[in-house]
């Protein structure tokens, strides 16, 4: 099957619906269930860390964004909020501007707030200048992210969930979790009946720069993706593996109690892809799942 | 008047984040051994761009083009910048 194949079943079926742009879909309850299902689930992994949950906004500080290191390596995925901030005199012209059908875009001025590129970017600002605690601290959470890749193969979709746990502290304990996290998430992603595999993954850096950047995560082995397939039989990440290096530390000035710079490792979890995923092994209809999956998804 | 090496480790004091003083190295040692990240490496290229004058092409925007002081300074004059006759600093 191929990717347009399955996204016309997914529309045919009402799992998704056209929400008017590429990659941009409404959700049916089903495949809501499937999602609430996952976020329980994959938290049976972090039982031990006991981490702290936080859930982000869609919505964040521009401030965020740009400490993530998203503006200056991947400015064609990320996404600012314009309004309109003018007095009444700019109104009018604004309003003459839009009725008239003409560029009313150039009288918007630019908010302090931005989309959300990855849940982990709102962790590190709280914890800024922040000397660390002796074990370094454990978090699960979970936030809708946007990238700006617009797509009609409904597995690259505008605006997803993404799931991560995450590690801010010691070096040796941040590499550590990643590489703990990348056997667990492909465990419990494993007992969901999806056909996996695990590759050595570099992001999709942008412009001048990006395959010093690519080259670098590749020879360090920095990210792991676990790959399936979720819209066709090429198989595409559904959940990712990365430690950060000092890359947050030195951002944000974090030190770890004995006065190095902080590392921070993640695993993140692609809510929506797994589902899509799921509906593409184990078809559209959630009754028709095999058993012992729609058990640990509580899928009644 | 500056030349071309003390402009590199000028820019790699400001922009390399190594862990060891980029005075102190020697011209072959391996920078990425000092703790240079690829993110810093991306740094330092803008900054050595700037100071320069001149745009690294496509072929040279590679890891190893960055990986000791030699290789850059080989690069640079890959570059048809002269290593001896240089006034500038880092920016």
């Amino acid at each position: 099957m191929t990717a347009d194949d399955f996204r016309n079943q997914l529309l045919e079926s009402g799992v998704l619906v056209d929400a008017g742009s590429p990659g941009l879909y409404h959700r049916s309850a089903d495949y809501e269930s499937v999602i609430r299902g996952l976020e329980s689930y994959v938290r049976t992994g972090a039982r031990d860390d006991n981490p702290q949950r936080l859930f982000f906004a869609p919505v964040i500080n521009l401030e965020t964004l740009i400490g993530s290191g998203y503006v200056g390596s991947f400015p064609n995925l990320i996404g600012t909020i314009d309004s309109f901030d003018g007095d009444m005199k700019k109104l009018g012209e604004f309003r003459g501007r839009f009725d008239a059908g003409g560029d009313w875009f150039e009288l918007m001025s630019h908010t302090d707030v931005a989309l959300c590129s990855a849940a982990c970017h709102s962790i590190y600002p709280l914890y800024k200048g922040a000397t660390l605690p002796s074990d370094g601290l454990y978090f699960d959470v979970q936030a809708n992210c946007f990238r700006h890749e617009p797509s009609l193969d409904p597995a690259r979709q505008q605006s997803f969930r993404m799931h991560e746990f995450v590690y801010l502290g010691n070096p040796e304990d941040a590499l550590a979790f990643r590489d703990r996290w990348i056997v667990k998430g492909r465990q419990l992603l494993g007992d969901l009946g999806l056909d996996l595999d695990l590759v050595p993954a570099n992001d999709p850096f942008f412009g001048r720069g990006a395959q010093m950047m690519a080259e670098g995560q590749l020879e360090k082995e920095l990210k792991f993706e676990v790959t399936a397939p979720i819209s066709s039989e090429t198989p595409g990440s559904i959940s990712s593996g990365n430690y950060h290096e000092d890359h947050f530390g030195v951002t944000f000035s974090m030190s770890t109690h004995d006065g190095r710079v902080a590392h921070s490792a993640c695993f993140a979890f692609g809510l929506d892809r797994i589902t899509l995923a799921l509906h593409y092994a184990h078809g559209l209809k959630l009754e028709e799942w095999p058993n012992e999956v729609r058990e640990r998804l509580a899928l009644s | 008047m500056k030349n071309m090496d003390e402009v590199i480790r000028e820019v790699l004091d400001a922009h390399g984040r190594l862990n060891s003083s980029p005075y102190s190295i020697s011209d072959d040692a391996n920078l990425y051994e000092h703790g240079l990240t690829s993110h810093a490496s991306v740094n330092v290229m803008l900054a050595l761009e700037n100071s320069f004058g001149k745009e690294f092409p496509d072929s040279l925007l590679r890891k190893s083009t960055f990986q000791s002081v030699d290789a850059i300074r080989e690069a640079l004059v890959s570059m048809g910048i002269s290593a001896d006759e240089f006034v500038g600093g880092a920016k």
